[in-house]
């Protein structure tokens, strides 16, 4: 396991949650922890193979949150001062009271055991922040000169990014946990350009984002070298393949392109906060409301899905979260029926749940933690089919793989999804690639039309960066496995007749 | 600030004065933001939070090394100068390379301390809220909502001499309101630059005359519908499309404004009406950075550019294409002006238009959105967008909201609207609902659109 960032462990840490706690004792908080992060985030895009921008950046900072008199208050800084400390929790109590006219809610967290000195790191090799710059641009360059070099390739996008987050947080109940973990997604896009016509199309690597190091970019969690050979091939198959035929068509997904579908339409649905209104105006709510826990059918028997925060190389995977509380992992869909939320302690308590799921996160000291999304996995059937085996009960159907555009509404029914490669099956088989296709679906509708998972062997575990949720907004990371899994009689579009064309 | 803490003024001098590298820019950015999230007719976040950026951009042989670190004191300072110094030695020189932009007329009272804001900001929006949530109880409303308002300095040093300076206020108030059964959900929102122009009780029964206007729900299957696009629908499409208008992209090919056969398509009538897209600093209301700060190159802006002066821009005049983004170095390419991204929009008819009240009253059969939500590129060769309708879609029969209808999703894009538009009312401040994260400063007239196409039904409210 690598060490815990001493430039962090460096900082005034235990001076600065003494001098906070104290202070909020004796201001009567009823709750209060301070947070200190040191978010480390390096930016890289080339264009054609060429470095366009490579930006190394941190963000750290110090934050006190408090419940006072029944109303959160929250504050956030940047130095590291035992007075700034001491004025933060003033501040936060002046935020405390300035609210209290619109609050009508009293606060109150769920129990959770005292953890005194714990601390944790995610599991990765080699720090991305300790790499030379110049070893870690020469490799991005190579792997987009070689895709650049390929036949039909006018134009090549790739990019980079890589986050190093600590984390310390310290309660009054005597919580002191301190935690480090390292995140990495690169990407490769290919452009052929047809300028005669006045078209062009893209195909990009449908690698995931991970929980890892620098070691991913070499060999460890996925072959980039492999993927980028094959990817001018397909890029080309793509430029010449026939328009998609509106209809309904039976879908075998890829856990490339599932995972958003499983993001968007249970990760979100299934977040209590959005279920209870609290995102109503904002990322919107649910229609898996808390009255449908244990009753809802989801979608069809086969389908079990959990919520984690224990994955190992997951990026929502932390010890602990923002209000002290243990990762774990937990029913949320079983036999095709809702069966749990992903909560915060203060939820978790209204709703006389027990103890938190353990999914609050602020994406930096300057913001106020919120429940955010755990991995939420669509768990594969135990002896299930390959991939192969799928495709082989599909007549006339699509092959789906690597997400791309991807919408859905406010309460999570209607989502449409396009991906990077829809391939046409007929009997059994794999004819070539369709362009222009969308599917559109309710969720309730879609999940209930899965007739099969596929086994281990198929399992994936994708995800995102850049997922949003809050005002002011946040940004969160979070992964998703599944397997492939086969669809029947869901709507295609095409895309092109949308447009009116 | 504490007396410890440094001066950004200092910090960019210091940062100038030890840089070893060819040229060097340094950007400090003094952030202070305030907000109050509401829902259900109570609190649920809230927050005062203070931090600062500082990125100090090292320029080495016409290599790029930019570096943001937390500096609190001198030694920091000189540890984040050298991490930038050492990355431009390590990189290669970069494609837009330029001499760095020379001084010309100063920009703020360089001087003046960080212009700051404070929960206090809220001390007559919260009793109001208060006051209207416990209203809401009996009349069978639910509120939900979030106002903000942050204050952001930037200080602008270059080592070939510009000292710049802005102030950038920017605020937001979003109610939404739902019946008590939560069957029926509405919206209005607005930009603010510190709130004194904010009236909640107004807000609120806007929110109550929406509501009210759903009393007669009406079920309408997908199709093509005359619709009215409100000013947020339609900042959030052309933000949109401001955001694709990189000038080099549209010169290899790559976006909607690529023309056939090469080149693009600046020249070209895009709306059948006249209408002018553009940006410009010095709009009243939506005033915004007048020079260019940026700490990385990227989408159509470059760092050698830093300090460039930002002016009114036409992107579209008279419904004809002008302008795509361009940095300078791209602009010597082309031979073309440079422009570069300002931080606001305005779509108008120049020759005026119609109020909402009265394009309403000139509707025979029609809906009437009021936002929209999720918006994402389908196909970036004809920007075709996909989304969904939000929080209010009424039907208009004989110049009268007579109904609420069901939501939508459509599928559209920008582009094509504009040149089928068939009327542009007057145009009006507005906050775009889908980027008001990041784009606050619109104003938007209502579009009419003959023939929107919405691609099926969401059962969302």
């Amino acid at each position: 396991m690598p060490d815990l960032d001493a430039e962090f462990t460096a900082l005034p840490l235990r001076q600065l949650a003494d001098a906070a706690l104290t202070r909020a004792r004796e201001l009567g908080a009823e709750h209060a922890d301070l947070r200190v992060e040191r978010v480390r985030t390096q930016s890289v895009g080339l264009r054609d193979a060429t470095v366009e921008y490579s930006a190394d950046g941190e963000d750290r900072g110090l934050a006190v949150r408090l419940v006072h008199d029944g109303t959160w208050g929250f504050a956030a800084g940047v130095e590291f001062t035992v007075e700034e400390a001491v004025r933060l929790v003033d501040q936060a109590v002046a935020v405390a009271k300035v609210s209290a006219p619109v609050n009508t809610d009293r606060v109150e967290l769920a129990d959770e055991p005292v953890y005194a000195d714990a601390t944790w790191v995610s599991a990765y090799e080699i720090d991305p922040f300790g790499v030379p710059e110049p070893d870690k641009l020469a490799r991005l360059t190579e792997l987009c000169e070689r895709l650049m070099a390929a036949d039909g390739v006018d134009h090549v996008n790739a990019s980079l990014q890589a986050v190093k987050e600590n984390k310390f947080y310290a309660d009054l109940r005597g919580t002191t946990i301190t935690q480090q973990r390292v995140r990495i997604v690169p990407e490769f896009t290919a452009v052929a350009v047809d300028r005669a016509a006045g078209g062009f199309e893209t195909m990009r690597t449908v690698n995931p984002p991970v929980g890892r190091g620098w070691e991913y970019l070499t060999g460890t969690g996925w072959d980039f070298d492999a993927e980028l050979a094959e990817l001018p091939e397909l890029l080309a198959e793509r430029t010449k393949a026939p328009s998609i035929e509106a209809g309904q068509y039976d879908l075998v997904i890829h856990p490339s392109q599932l995972w958003l579908t499983i993001h968007e339409s249970i990760g979100h649905a299934t977040e209590l906060d959005r279920a209870l209104g609290y995102e109503a105006a904002y990322a919107g709510t649910s229609f898996a409301t808390f009255d449908k826990l244990n009753t809802l059918q989801y979608g069809s028997p086969v389908m079990h899905v959990t919520g984690d925060r224990v994955v190992e190389h997951g990026l929502s995977t932390i010890g602990y979260d923002d209000e002290g509380v243990a990762g774990q992992q937990w029913d949320i869909v079983r036999d095709g029926v809702l069966v749990g939320y992903q909560t915060d302690r203060n939820m978790a308590r209204l709703m006389d749940l027990g103890r938190s799921t353990g999914c609050a996160y602020a994406d930096s000291s300057g913001h106020v933690p919120v429940q955010r999304m755990a991995n939420v996995s669509l768990q594969p059937a135990a002896d299930g089919p390959s991939t192969e085996e799928l495709i082989g009960r599909v007549e006339r159907g699509l092959y789906v793989v690597g997400d791309k555009s991807w919408s859905i509404d406010m309460q999570r029914y209607n989502f449409q999804f396009t991906a990077q490669r829809f391939y046409l099956i007929e009997n059994g088989r794999i004819v070539g690639q369709v362009r222009d296709a969308a599917y559109q679906a309710t969720t309730t509708d879609f999940w209930g039309a899965m007739e099969a998972v596929g086994g281990p062997q198929t399992y994936e575990l994708h995800g995102s960066f850049q997922c949003g949720k809050a005002q002011p907004g946040q940004v969160a990371p979070v992964s998703h496995g599944a397997p492939s899994a086969l669809f029947r009689g869901i709507t295609i579009l095409n895309t092109v007749t949308e447009a009116g064309k | 600030m504490t007396a410890a803490y440094l001066r950004p003024q200092e910090i960019v001098e210091r940062a100038l004065a030890i840089s070893r590298a060819d040229d060097c820019a340094v950007i400090v950015t003094d952030r202070t933001e305030a907000n109050l999230r509401w829902a259900n007719n109570s609190l649920t976040t809230n927050g005062a939070m203070r931090s600062r950026q500082v990125i100090v951009v090292s320029f080495v042989g016409g290599a790029v090394g930019s570096v943001s670190r937390h500096v609190s004191n001198v030694d920091d300072l000189a540890l984040l100068v050298s991490a930038s110094e050492l990355a431009a030695r390590g990189a290669s020189p970069a494609e837009d390379a330029m001499p760095l932009v020379e001084p010309g007329a100063p920009a703020g009272p360089w001087e003046d301390g960080p212009a700051e804001t404070s929960i206090e900001v809220f001390s007559e929006v919260a009793p109001a809220l208060g006051q209207a949530f416990g209203e809401s109880g009996g009349a069978d409303r639910l509120l939900f909502g979030f106002a903000e308002h942050t204050m952001e300095t930037t200080y602008l040093g270059t080592s070939s001499g510009l000292r710049l300076r802005y102030d950038q206020p920017a605020g937001r108030v979003e109610l939404n309101g739902k019946t008590g059964d939560r069957s029926r959900s509405v919206w209005t929102g607005v930009g603010t630059r510190d709130f004194s122009d904010v009236d909640v009780a107004a807000l609120v029964s806007e929110v109550s005359g929406k509501l009210a206007w759903g009393s007669r729900q009406v079920d309408l299957p997908p199709g093509r519908y005359e619709t009215l696009l409100p000013p947020s629908c339609v900042a959030d499409l052309m933000v949109y499309l401001y955001w694709v208008s990189e000038r080099r992209q549209a010169d290899e090919g790559r976006t909607v404004f690529s023309k056939a056969g090469g080149g693009t398509r600046i020249g070209e009538q895009l709306a059948s009406i006249p209408v002018t897209l553009r940006s410009d600093p010095n709009e009243p209301g939506l005033e915004t950075g007048p020079f260019l700060a940026v700490g990385t190159s990227g989408q159509g802006t470059s760092v050698f550019d830093n300090g460039m002066p930002l002016g009114r821009t036409d992107w579209i005049r008279d419904g004809v294409l002008q302008t795509l983004v361009t940095p300078r170095w791209w602009a010597g390419k082309s031979d073309t002006a440079p422009s570069a991204y300002v931080e606001n929009l305005v779509l108008e008819d120049p020759r005026g238009g119609r109020d909402l009240a009265d394009l309403i009253a000139a509707t025979e059969r029609g809906l009437l959105l009021t936002t929209l939500w999720y918006i994402r590129e389908v196909d970036p060769q004809n920007l075709l967008l996909t989304g969904l309708t939000r929080d209010g879609v009424f039907l208009i029969e004989n110049g009268e909201v007579t109904g609420a209808v069901n939501n939508f999703r459509f599928n559209e894009s920008p582009v094509d609207l504009l040149s089928r538009m068939t009327e542009v009312g007057s145009s009006s401040r507005t906050l775009p609902r889908e980027w008001g994260d990041y784009f606050t400063r619109a104003a938007m007239p209502t579009l009419r659109i003959p023939d929107f196409n919405m691609s099926s039904v969401s059962p969302a409210s």
